[in-house]
């Protein structure tokens, strides 16, 4: 076996769940370059979401108010980022109902809560940046990644305005979004993760002391 | 303060003796061998595990919905709605790949040093009892949070029951309670998850501890710490549990811990190895996803199912190999015929057995979570003779297909390996 096929053949031991994602249409996955502590590119992200994926797409697990993990105050909420709600507390359904999606697009739109963490940000990322006209198709458009599939380009007002590169920075925030999404706790975890572990560590000091002072004479 | 406490020690030990002969027998004058080494350290981990499971899965009770309509929902509440719930869950989904992980390597342990062998068999056979129940509780489990590969992989394992000649769609219908996996299938394994299997868990736990307390400990030489004993009786290599043992499991209960809270706060879902990236996408019955695999800890038994060929079209074959891979741990203590225990006193044919059979076990495993076609296929032209005498080109079934004949191997010729191996003198006391 040569070196090249030893080492590709550790790669797919190694990351196995990653290929696996990949491998379901054959297109490669672009990286998605998403930053989830940047605030900046959270909240464009979430106000991309709103105004193109919101009206067929819901978050149903998620509340308008957890947004103020994004650096927005209640009011910013209201006022830029909800259009299909009243109140605050509210989660982000969306106003079409599954019977209708069904009858418009063949599937009912999947809801959104979740999506990056079944499908990946990777996914995510070069999906969105795939979409192409296909005459062949009911919605007039086709996917390199998710062949014939029933979404019609949901962003091609933006894809067409903008430039590629700035496309391209606006999937990257939408995809950021919706991995902070699909955990909102993610930050929180790792920064909680740190102390715990820290406590842990002087744990294991004294644990050890202990234990050396007790087994000091077992021999 | 300390003498009203003391008073109030006497007072019920005059009341409950039991309590303080139940200490002294089983922790401070317990005596247990002193040289056990780094894998003595997971028996005690299966239980702070267990401990865990246990009280992080009451609180998922509290907020989780048995309720095929609101299952899927009843978890992103959890992980978005309830304090500290993401906390909670990832505890418990990520205690649930670590009881398969310490369990496993507890396993591996009586492999290395005999402790399986007389007069310890029932030890043993408690032992795999607790494994067996520990299967049973993670699939039950597994069905709760209503994903796609809790749905799917709930149909295939209870399908499974159905292959069984004669009475085996009866006997599928009887455990989903339905047609299909439904709502009445997620009552009754929330049921059984809960409450009725953590209870035969506690109770064999319970088993374990006592018979092994009855013997006494194995250690990493293989040799009977009882057979020298000083004046008053106590082993001369053995030191009561509590302090020593109590204090240096406090130190591995810790670094277990670490690694635990790494996983949990860092990479929760391990790669989709701990949490599958489909099991996100709610359960749809009408939905076969394409790719159904059981999470890490059943793989190799998955592998072993569809490496065995169907016969006469019936799936039972490979049902029938499933069960008796697992069921085979019961008969190890009598097909070891080796007159040592421990690896450290055995010749090399054990030592050879057992790196296959590990060897076998790791790479059905990975198989297991990947489609057969992941090494792709052997090339043979339409109508040769390879083409004709190969039912499956895949080669990845191939290879499961050798490591299940190295995995039964290992058990079957275990009596002729063990018999004929050429073992070194083993010491009449323990060594550190």
């Amino acid at each position: 076996m040569s070196v090249a096929r030893l080492r590709a053949l550790l790669a797919a031991l190694l990351w196995a769940p990653a290929t696996l994602l990949a491998a379901e249409a054959g297109h490669p996955l672009d990286r998605a370059p998403i930053e989830p502590r940047d605030l900046v590119s959270l909240q464009a992200g979430a106000r991309t979401f709103v105004n193109y994926c919101l009206n067929c797409h819901g978050a149903q697990y998620m509340r308008y108010n957890r947004l103020t993990d994004l650096g927005l105050s209640e009011a910013q909420i209201r006022d830029n980022l909800m259009f299909a709600a009243d109140k605050v507390g509210e989660t982000m359904k969306v106003a079409m109902s599954v019977k209708d999606g069904k009858a418009w697009f063949g599937v009912p739109p999947p809801d959104l809560s979740v999506i990056a963490r079944s499908r990946g940000a990777d996914w995510l990322y070069t999906y969105l940046r795939t979409f192409h006209r296909d005459d062949k198709t009911a919605s007039g458009w086709n996917n390199k990644v998710f062949p014939n599939v029933a979404m019609p380009h949901a962003l091609w007002t933006l894809q067409r305005e903008q430039a590629a590169v700035q496309y391209d920075r606006t999937v990257r925030d939408l995809v950021n979004f919706l991995v902070y999404l699909g955990e909102p706790a993610a930050l929180q975890r790792k920064s909680i993760g740190i102390v715990v572990l820290f406590v842990l560590g002087v744990l294991f000091v004294l644990a050890y002391a202990m234990k050396k002072a007790f087994w000091k004479d077992i021999r | 303060m300390a003498s009203r406490l003391m008073a109030l020690w006497e007072w019920f030990d005059a009341r409950m003796p039991s309590v303080a002969e139940e200490w002294r027998k089983h922790a401070s004058e317990y005596y247990a061998p002193k040289n056990f080494n780094f894998w003595y350290y997971f028996g005690v981990l299966s239980m702070l595990v267990l401990a865990i499971q246990i009280v992080s899965g009451i609180f998922l009770t509290m907020n989780y919905k048995p309720d095929a309509g609101l299952a899927f929902g009843s978890v992103e509440f959890i992980m978005r709605d309830v304090p500290g719930g993401w906390i909670i869950r990832y505890i418990h989904s990520t205690g649930g790949s670590a009881f398969f992980v310490v369990v496993y390597l507890h396993m591996f342990r009586a492999l290395l040093y005999g402790s399986h062998r007389e007069p310890r068999e029932l030890i043993w056979i408690f032992g795999v009892l607790i494994y067996l129940t520990l299967m049973a509780e993670a699939f039950l489990g597994y069905l709760l949070p209503w994903g796609q590969m809790s749905y799917w992989g709930a149909q295939v394992i209870v399908n499974l029951f159905a292959v069984v000649p004669y009475i085996g769609p009866d006997l599928a219908l009887w455990i989903r309670g339905d047609y299909v996996v439904s709502d009445a299938t997620l009552n009754r394994f929330f049921a059984l998850h809960v409450i009725a299997l953590p209870l035969v868990l506690l109770g064999l736990v319970v088993a374990h501890i006592l018979a092994l307390h009855d013997v006494g400990s194995n250690n990493p030489d293989g040799v009977e710490i009882k057979k020298h004993k000083d004046a008053r009786g106590r082993p001369l290599d053995g030191i009561p549990f509590h302090p020593y043992y109590t204090v240096k499991d406090t130190v591995g209960a810790v670094v277990f811990l670490a690694i635990f809270c790494v996983v949990m706060f860092f990479t929760p879902e391990v790669g989709g190895y701990f949490l599958e990236h489909n099991n996100f996408i709610p359960a749809d019955p009408l939905k076969t996803p394409d790719h159904i695999a059981p999470l890490w800890y059943f793989t190799p038994y998955y592998s072993i199912l569809r490496a065995v060929p169907p016969l006469f079209n019936s799936q039972f074959p490979g049902v029938l190999a499933m069960g008796i891979a697992v069921l085979i741990l019961f008969f190890l203590p009598w097909l070891d015929r080796s007159p040592v225990k421990s690896i450290r006193y055995r010749g090399a044919y054990y030592k050879i057995a057992l790196a296959l059979f590990v060897a076998a076990f790791l790479v059905l495993g990975y198989l297991g979570i990947e489609k057969t076609t992941v090494w792709g296929q052997f090339a043979a032209a339409e109508g040769s003779l390879m083409d004709r005498m190969l039912d499956t080109k895949d080669r990845a079934t191939w290879v499961a297909r050798v490591c299940t004949v190295l995995y039964f191997a290992f058990f079957i010729l275990m009596p002729w390996y063990t018999a004929r191996d050429k073992v070194k003198p083993v010491p009449d006391r323990v060594t550190m």
